[in-house]
């Protein structure tokens, strides 16, 4: 069985993003990390593997820093990665999924699992649009997985509960919270994480030129949150103050 | 100098302070409140290798040199300082005797369980009349047949109610003493006349147990000897000296954590219409604090790569233990401070570090006898 996982690398949620000059997100200073969601993905695709048997690889699409969240992926146990380099060009959903289609197309497939989103742009796009380009089905947000010969059984997040659906393999499945509890790696398995193949590719290995993946949503210009105001201290005697705050609540802040 | 870390030593550290961060970390105040370690945490620590840190490979352990060990006992010096103990006793005291000292088959014997902590390891050397005058112990061993019977107790034992496996120091010929009198001995919890006394009540290090070990005839094989027959004492010098460098990372990371929580509430606490990191006397105390720590870890870095180069560190490794246990007394005197009242108060993690970093400069021998070390060495090399 040759399971395969999609895996991105985020901002780490404590990392506090800033603007360049240019306006866009600056690298000084940020951590990385596996994308949450992709944990789970790694972690239910290692628990598959050793309920039976089969051969974990982890994709992912981007710069040289990648291989230290798919180094991490490694030490929890997967057998190989494959980092295809996308030497520096802007992709989005779009380009990521040719890109990642191609490589899974190389290595094969039975079960590809990835995080329903990945917590920095959160467009939970790039595992269904990978399941059209390989033509297999897409059940997405799952929380349980069961895998018996070519057919899989998978429990999704529906609204007001949950539904289980049956499908063929292969297939693609994302995962949301609750799918399982990601285990850390072990000392031994980073150790081991450095003797694994860390497959280095090209966009012209895969036969891709930069037309072909050129992105077709551009980010036009960033802007962070704007900063919370500081609150207001009504002065005054209780009674008054309370009789003020209502007026402001009703007429300014227009909540009652 | 190079002071970058491989990719590997990067990844451990990360995923330890991830791990004391988001589990050990939520479950303080319930180890606090219960005085015991919740079991999946040991579980974890275990399935994470961290029980075989100074354990050669080939026994089954991660064969760390000291520096790359310091390195990982600086993130679990971050947790709570029971389950520091508990991993850090182990891997310290508890199992360096049988490293360091066993023959091939002892080896085989112990190592595999102790490495995947499947058993926990202890070191008994203290005894009520014989603390830091070591040389005054009393419990014995005599050779009959092909066992040995040990006769005495042993107290202040950390782990010692969980622990499996003892390396105990017993007296082997009276009239010689430390002097060729002192035998090393591997003693399991299983032996005939063995067993656990009173467990101690403590000021601080809830959730780690620290008991009385008791021997009434108690039976140990004859092959059960580490290194040689009475050649004791300096074994148990030999295991403490190796723990002190180690002992020293820990409180690097407990520094760090001080210095981060203190760090973070100074400039949340807001006093006189601006937060406290605004005032001088605050920040005179976080800088002294952070000072402190880098001159810790400094020295311990230092002091450990000796170590792995084979230098000799008899006053060295008594210094570390010696400044960076009393850097932790300040730092963390100073971070109640910076906390103020709340810093007193049981929600807040200062109080029980406040407790538990006052055991960092009495145990694995008192830093009066680590003064004393140092300048009777110092002394020596500047002999005139």
């Amino acid at each position: 069985m040759k399971y395969v996982v999609l895996l991105k690398q985020v901002y780490d949620t404590e990392t506090k993003i800033t603007l360049d000059a240019n306006g866009t997100i600056s690298n000084s200073g940020i951590t990385l990390i596996m994308n949450p969601y992709d944990e789970y993905a790694v972690e239910e695709a290692l628990r598959l593997k050793e309920k039976g048997e089969g051969e974990v690889t982890v994709v992912s699409a981007g710069g040289q820093q990648v291989q230290d969240a798919l180094r991490q992926a490694l030490a929890m146990g997967a057998d190989k990665a494959v980092l295809v380099d996308s030497e520096g060009a802007d992709l989005d959903e779009y380009a990521t999924a040719i890109i990642l289609a191609k490589a899974i197309e190389n290595i094969g497939f039975d079960v590809i699992l990835g995080g329903f989103r990945a917590i920095d742009d959160g467009s939970a796009q790039v595992a269904g649009r990978v399941a059209e380009i390989l033509k297999v089905p897409v059940v997405n947000v799952i929380t349980k997985l069961e895998v018996e010969g070519s057919q899989a059984t998978a429990t999704r997040e529906i609204e007001g509960g949950s539904e289980v659906v049956e499908v063929s393999l292969p297939a693609v499945f994302t995962a949301q919270k609750g799918l399982n509890e990601p285990r850390y790696p072990s000392m031994k398995g980073i150790m081991k994480a450095k003797k694994k193949p860390m497959d280095k590719k090209t966009l012209a290995d895969l036969g891709l030129d930069n037309d072909q993946i050129a992105a077709r949503v551009k980010p036009i210009s960033f802007s962070l949150p704007e900063a919370r105001k500081a609150g207001r201290v009504i002065p005054g005697e209780p009674g008054q103050a309370a009789a003020e705050l209502a007026k402001l609540l009703r007429e300014e802040a227009k909540v009652i | 100098m190079d002071f970058s870390l491989s990719d590997e030593m990067r990844d451990m550290k990360r995923t330890i302070r991830d791990f004391v961060d988001n589990e050990v970390e939520p479950c303080a105040m319930q180890i606090e409140e219960e005085d015991h370690i919740p079991q999946h945490l040991i579980d974890q620590a275990k399935e994470m290798g961290l029980f075989g840190m100074s354990i050669p490979e080939q026994y089954g352990g991660l064969g760390l040199n000291m520096v790359e060990k310091c390195l990982l006992l600086e993130e679990l010096g971050r947790a709570n300082m029971s389950f520091t103990t508990y991993i850090g006793a182990h891997t310290g005291i508890g199992t360096t005797g049988i490293v360091e000292l066993a023959n091939e088959e002892l080896k085989q014997k112990y190592l595999p369980g102790l490495a995947s902590g499947e058993k926990l390891g202890a070191f008994a050397l203290t005894e009520p009349d014989s603390g830091s005058d070591a040389t005054n112990m009393k419990t014995s061993a005599v050779l009959k047949g092909d066992k040995w019977i040990l006769n005495g107790m042993k107290h202040f034992i950390t782990n010692a109610p969980e622990a499996e496996v003892f390396t105990v120091i017993a007296v082997t010929d009276k009239e010689k003493g430390a002097r060729g009198g002192f035998t090393a001995f591997v003693v399991e919890k299983d032996s005939p006349g063995f067993s656990i006394g009173t467990i101690e009540r403590k000021m601080g290090l809830r959730g780690s147990h620290t008991s009385e070990v008791i021997f009434e005839d108690c039976e140990v094989p004859k092959e059960n000897v580490l290194g040689i027959e009475g050649k004791g004492y300096s074994s148990a010098l030999r295991i403490l000296s190796k723990g002190r460098v180690a002992l020293g990372a820990r409180c690097v990371g407990a520094c760090d954590k001080l210095v981060e929580l203190s760090a973070k509430y100074a400039q949340q606490r807001v006093q006189f219409g601006q937060p406290i990191a605004s005032f001088q006397a605050i920040q005179w105390m976080l800088a002294e604090m952070a000072t402190d720590t880098e001159a810790a870890r400094a020295l311990t870095y230092r002091v450990a790569w000796m170590v792995d180069q084979g230098l000799p560190v008899l006053k060295e490794g008594p210094m570390v233990k010696l400044f960076a246990s009393e850097a932790l007394g300040r730092v963390v005197d100073k971070a109640v401070q910076v906390h103020g009242g709340m810093g007193y108060m049981k929600e807040f993690p200062v109080e029980r570090f406040y407790r538990d970093a006052r055991l960092t400069r009495i145990y694995e021998g008192t830093n009066e006898i680590q003064r004393m070390v140092i300048a009777a060495r110092l002394l020596k090399e500047l002999q005139i």
